[in-house]
């Protein structure tokens, strides 16, 4: 069916093998979240509220946090850095890297290292950068683009994985997923001890006490930090939460939000360089905060979009990511939450984003499922108001235009009238008519007979 | 979140809804008879046309406003309003405070929203309904509308149709998955609409139910109306017409 809008284009043409990986893996994922949440707490739904007036109440005091955060940071020895724009961001990592005469990085997953293309910048440079996340390391090989923010590789099944790895000399095809780990920790052992820094995202930052706290299931984010003497945590401003203590709720619902686990395997904790009282830890410790838009969201509109931990629930739920993919979205950030994201970022022009909110029935399970409450319906919808006052193209195009419908609801003669004389259309060949809206509809979906004003007339007839 | 409501009377006003005007009479006038089985005095003001919603949704606030003040115009006799649809209900509650956010009348459309039920909620938490007389014959996959999330909604459909004798309501897969309508994103998305389409109605017919049913007429209109091109119709009721069909049966009656 014929479209005009890029997502809906995208659901048309998947590749079956695509759709079916992505649909089998996101809806394992929502059945397995359901089950540890209501087996963990007797009233998730109220940790939910909880958690996320605690993150509101965080961002918008996020000045304030940030201030204690960076005090916090500098008195353990860490020096911090603030980055405006994706390319301050990268221009601060390779001056790191380069100030220690480094070439090599080693890094665990960052949904931001993403949002600012670390990779393609740092080889641009003639640096090395390998990503150490079995999902990201295969996207790296691939040179593809992560389709999902927690499961990377969602839209790849094990026979695609194996291709690669044979394609990249890891070994004659084989498709068995313990060969495959077994050959990507072979090889990224050699990475992790060649490295002279390493880089992690951060899960959340405690304003109390600078201690970063990162989740993985692999365990890469503990060798990135190990191995090192110079580790980078580069960060979203709006990952702080308060206190140490609130983190018992992040990590909590954080896991069972995005894999259903009640707890992520590995869960690292870092607040401070090496010192003569620890004498664990790397050298040099690098915070990297990116704002890249975040401070002007706050300032608006769409402010609780910055509640967000990253878990990946709104896009496990949403039929409309289950029957498009995460690259529909073309953003780093797909699904519900990229939706509202992706127009905002600094990075990205907001009229080539502007469809991105139109991809929902606003059924609201993205909602319903998200551990912080984000009312992304809402957020939605006042990306729609937006650009309809700011007449975007791309938000515009298929959506039939309602203002002549506005009167016709705002005047009860005409609608009665158009009741009555509606019955012409049980006659008419109405699938026929070169009306986009109308064959939009009918070349998959039939009308009912239209019965207009019968109810009325019913109502009337037996009041009298 | 918004203020607990004021009980509502059985003074009733009802609001038609658009499709209900145009498509579902029988929807309803099965939700005037049960209103008045419950004792409501009913009356539908005529100057009624629509609750906005398609606007709103659509991104043209604008428009939805016009629509919106002609509506609080046809309802503004301060009766209790009982609208057959989780879905205008859900547009009342959080969709008019929105659009006039920023606007002098936005008290005048939070205090309408206050006496707004949708039609199960008003039989079970409004009027204290628990169980619902007579029998019905059937196994129902009762599809979860999805503008009844956030709401006492479903969980009253729930309560009433398991209440009444013989019928049967079946668990099935996927039961928080919306059926694809949106509104106008059903034509700007069509494929992605029609395929989430085609997925609920497997879902909702793989336990073999008598009929779906479902509390409002959007997912009616598309779900039925895929499952009238596909050729593979099936019978789907609104609640207001299964809680009718149980009145008409001796067993109330009696």
């Amino acid at each position: 069916m014929k479209t005009y809008q890029p997502i809906d284009a995208f659901a048309r043409d998947a590749e079956p093998e695509v759709k079916a990986s992505v649909y089998s893996t996101s809806k394992a994922k929502y059945d397995k979240r359901l089950a540890s949440l209501s087996t963990g707490f007797t009233a998730p739904d109220d940790l939910r509220k909880l958690a996320g007036q605690i993150k509101q109440h965080t961002i918008e005091h996020l000045d304030q946090y940030l201030e204690q955060a960076v005090t916090n940071l500098e008195n353990n020895g860490a020096k911090v850095h603030f980055a405006s724009t994706p390319e301050d961001a990268n221009q601060t990592i390779l001056g790191i890297m380069q100030s220690i005469n480094a070439s090599r990085m080693i890094k665990s997953k960052s949904m931001v290292s993403e949002e600012i293309h670390l990779n393609a910048f740092l080889e641009k440079h003639g640096l090395e950068s390998v990503e150490s996340d079995l999902g990201e390391f295969i996207v790296q090989l691939d040179d593809d683009m992560p389709s999902h923010i927690v499961t990377p590789i969602i839209h790849k099944n094990r026979r695609q994985i194996a291709t690669t790895f044979e394609k990249h000399g890891l070994g004659d095809y084989n498709d068995d997923p313990e060969t495959i780990t077994r050959r990507a920790r072979k090889y990224l052992r050699e990475k992790y001890l060649e490295a002279e820094v390493g880089l992690t995202g951060a899960n959340f930052l405690s304003a109390e006490s600078g201690r970063v706290a990162i989740v993985t299931n692999e365990g890469n984010a503990r060798f990135s930090i190990s191995a090192n003497r110079t580790h980078i945590v580069l960060l979203g401003i709006e990952k702080l939460v308060p206190r140490d203590k609130d983190l018992a709720l992040y990590l909590n619902l954080l896991a069972r939000s995005a894999t259903g686990q009640q707890l992520t395997v590995y869960t690292q904790f870092l607040n401070a360089p090496k010192s003569a009282d620890q004498p664990d830890g790397p050298e040099q410790l690098h915070v990297v905060f990116l704002d890249n838009g975040r401070s002007e969201i706050l300032g608006g509109e769409f402010k609780s979009i910055l509640r967000c931990i990253r878990c990946g629930a709104c896009l496990n739920v949403c039929p409309v990511y289950r029957q498009s993919s995460g690259h529909a979205y073309r953003a780093v950030y797909p699904g519900p939450v990229g939706a509202v994201l992706s127009p905002l970022l600094k990075s990205n022009s907001y009229p080539d984003f502007a469809d991105l909110p139109k991809a929902s029935s606003l059924c609201g399970a993205c909602n319903e499922v998200c551990p912080v409450d984000i009312p992304l319906p809402e957020l939605l919808l006042r990306h729609r108001n937006k650009s309809k006052i700011e007449h975007q193209k791309k938000a515009a195009a298929g959506t039939p235009p309602l203002g002549a419908w506005a009167e016709l609801c705002s005047h009860p003669t005409l609608w009665k009238t158009t009741l009555a004389t509606g019955k012409a259309m049980n006659h008419l060949p109405i699938d026929k008519m070169p009306i986009p809206p109308i064959q939009a509809w009918t070349h998959s979906r039939e009308l009912p007979e239209f019965r207009g004003g019968k109810f009325r007339k019913w109502f009337k007839q037996r009041k009298s | 979140m918004n203020a607990p409501k004021p009980k509502p009377s059985k003074e009733v006003d009802l609001m038609i809804t658009c499709l209900c005007d145009t498509f579902y009479d029988q929807v309803a006038a099965s939700t005037v008879k049960v209103l008045e089985h419950v004792g409501c005095t009913v009356q539908v003001p005529e100057a009624q046309t629509c609750c906005g919603q398609p606007a709103f949704n659509a991104g043209d606030w604008k428009a939805a406003r016009k629509v919106i003040q002609h509506t609080l115009k046809a309802f503004s006799s301060e009766r209790t309003v009982v609208i057959p649809s989780g879905s205008c209900n859900h547009m009342v509650q959080h969709g008019y405070p929105l659009a006039f956010e920023e606007s002098d009348d936005l008290e005048d459309v939070i205090s309408f929203a206050k006496r707004c039920w949708e039609l199960a909620d008003y039989l079970v938490n409004g009027l204290g309904v628990k169980k619902w007389p007579g029998k019905f014959d059937g196994k129902i996959s009762l599809h979860r509308s999805c503008h009844t999330r956030g709401s006492d909604s479903y969980a009253s459909a729930v309560q009433l149709l398991s209440s009444i004798e013989g019928l049967e309501l079946l668990e099935f897969d996927e039961s928080e998955q919306c059926c694809g309508f949106g509104g106008t994103f059903s034509v700007a998305y069509p494929n992605t609409s029609t395929s989430m389409g085609k997925l609920k109605i497997e879902k909702l017919t793989a336990v073999k139910p008598n009929y779906i049913g479902a509390t409002d007429m959007a997912c009616m209109l598309h779900m039925g109306g895929i499952a009238s091109k596909e050729e593979t119709p099936f019978k789907v009721m609104h609640i207001a017409q299964i809680l009718d069909q149980a009145l008409q049966t001796k067993e109330a009656i009696a």
